[in-house]
């Protein structure tokens, strides 16, 4: 299979491999938490490089697009609730050890183990002209329903993750007869809504 | 059938050359009309090269105890990814280089953008800068989505994700008849991913310029740079996707897209700087609650008209 890429990709993709590992390692070495994230989304951009070398285009820049924008709202939250706000003060992202170094090792021969017993197909189909249409025809087509059923349990997380964390309500906002003209909001937002 | 990219048409080196050129071009471009506009015509293109040089050779200030490491990757990145978004846009008839995602892969530059700003606002440790980054990050949060949606809309009417598909679809019908929405959207989602004009609060006087206020010396110049090059990129994107790109009468290809990129860029600075700078708090309401329902219809009436077969 490796046959198939030049030189260059397989040179690519073993420099970002090791640089991911690396901004992923440091994620756990910095103290700070904004070094975290940006160390975080350094590992994600390396592996859309990997995805661009082996002529994923469309992933590669959605993984780009989606972690960017996923580590950005991430800085705002990590910063607000969690300790060393402003980097000032030792911090480490490292917590409970000795029970996540264990999972780490776990996972890892799970994984390994998976990789070299997995009996991959090694008939070399026909490359596709365009991958990104093929992804789409794959995603509206034969697995709309797992994206469907992905996307809805998603957006569920968020709604839930939001009413579990934001201490007002509607009752708060319209009065405790719902009836208000317009809503009590610290911050109005813009419509008066 | 992929055509021939700008890479490939002039080799590698010369063709990323060239398109620094172009972007350097476009960001002095944006900066004398937005010159001209404010204070006139006097030395406008000559005010931007000075000041440009002034900053070059400023000294550099620096703050207590700044994020030196993330403050300078934040100012370096803010004109590398401008210039980078310009590499999917069409010069001369051709992208730098073109993928089946380029504008996906523009999009992707803007959220990094984003990303860098809010950097350039965290790094200096100092409290007007963070008020920016935090007011940038809530602005582009809102912006994003809608500017997201009006670019997947031209794409769309193409069926190609590809810039110069997008161009070629648009023989018989300039793209902006039938998607207004989209195309206003994404140039004051432009605007907005710049900091600029009604949308520049992140970096306006009330916190003392937000997240410039720290930047002096080349740190300013390569931010205020990567600025102007990304609206002059934004707007060459723009009259690509829904102004026909170099289609048009008489004159060659490239000429009919330049101009139609001054004309988004005298109609963006000169509407952009007769507006009030809107208050985030105001305004990233009306992003989510009707931009991105807008939006979403727009693509929807783009769905149908598609399905008519009116763009084939």
């Amino acid at each position: 299979m490796l046959s198939d890429l030049s030189g260059w990709a397989i040179t690519a993709v073993a420099i970002l491999g090791v640089l991911s590992v690396a901004a992923g390692v440091a994620v756990f070495v910095v103290d700070s938490m904004a070094r975290a994230t940006f160390a975080l989304l350094a590992s994600f951009l390396a592996v859309a490089g990997i995805l661009l070398a082996l002529d994923l285009v469309y992933l590669a820049v959605v993984t780009a697009l989606m972690m960017t924008i996923e580590m950005a709202i991430m800085a705002v939250f990590m910063i607000m609730f969690m300790m060393n706000p402003a980097g000032l003060m030792p911090m480490t992202m490292v917590h409970n050890a000795k029970g996540s170094a264990a999972v780490g090792a776990g996972v890892f021969v799970l994984l390994a183990v998976g990789i070299w017993t997995i009996d991959w197909p090694t008939m070399n189909p026909v490359r596709p002209d365009d991958s990104t249409r093929q992804l789409g025809e794959a995603i509206m087509g034969s697995h709309m329903l797992v994206m469907l059923v992905i996307g809805i349990g998603l957006f569920a997380m968020i709604l839930a993750g939001t009413v579990l964390a934001t201490a007002r309500g509607r009752y708060d906002r319209l009065g405790p007869g719902l009836d208000a003209e317009h809503p009590d909001d610290p911050v109005p937002g813009g419509l008066r809504r | 059938m992929p055509e021939q990219t700008l890479a490939e048409a002039w080799g590698l080196v010369p063709a990323v050359l060239g398109i620094v050129a172009v972007g350097v071009v476009l960001g002095v471009v944006v900066a004398a009309v937005d010159r001209v506009v404010v204070f006139g015509a006097s030395g406008a293109v000559v005010e931007p090269i000075r000041s440009s040089a002034r900053l070059l050779a400023e000294q550099r200030r620096t703050t207590l105890a700044p994020d030196r490491l993330l403050w300078r990757i934040g100012c370096v990145a803010v004109p590398t990814l401008a210039l980078l978004s310009l590499a999917v846009v069409p010069v001369a008839g051709r992208t730098l280089w073109s993928t089946s995602a380029d504008l996906v892969w523009f999009n992707a530059m803007e959220a990094l953008l984003w990303a860098a700003v809010w950097l350039v606002g965290w790094g200096p440790n100092a409290v007007h800068a963070l008020t920016g980054g935090y007011r940038f990050l809530a602005q582009g949060l809102a912006y994003e989505l809608p500017l997201m949606f009006a670019l997947i809309t031209a794409g769309l009417a193409a069926g190609s994700l590809r810039t110069t598909d997008v161009v070629a679809a648009q023989e018989a019908l300039w793209l902006v008849v039938t998607m207004p929405v989209a195309f206003v959207v994404f140039v004051a989602g432009a605007a907005a991913f710049a900091f600029w004009g009604p949308f520049a609060a992140p970096a306006e006087a009330d916190i003392a310029g937000g997240v410039t206020s720290e930047l002096s010396g080349v740190d300013r110049l390569l931010v205020e740079a990567g600025r102007a090059v990304f609206l002059g990129a934004s707007a060459a994107m723009a009259a690509a996707l829904f102004l026909g790109g170099d289609s048009g009468p008489w004159l060659p290809g490239p000429l009919w897209h330049l101009l139609k990129t001054l004309a988004v860029v005298a109609a963006l600075v000169w509407v952009g700087r007769r507006m009030p700078v809107l208050r985030p708090d105001r305004t990233v309401e009306v992003g989510w609650m009707v931009l991105v329902p807008l939006t979403l219809l727009q693509a929807l009436v783009v769905a149908v008209l598609v399905l008519t077969g009116f763009y084939a």
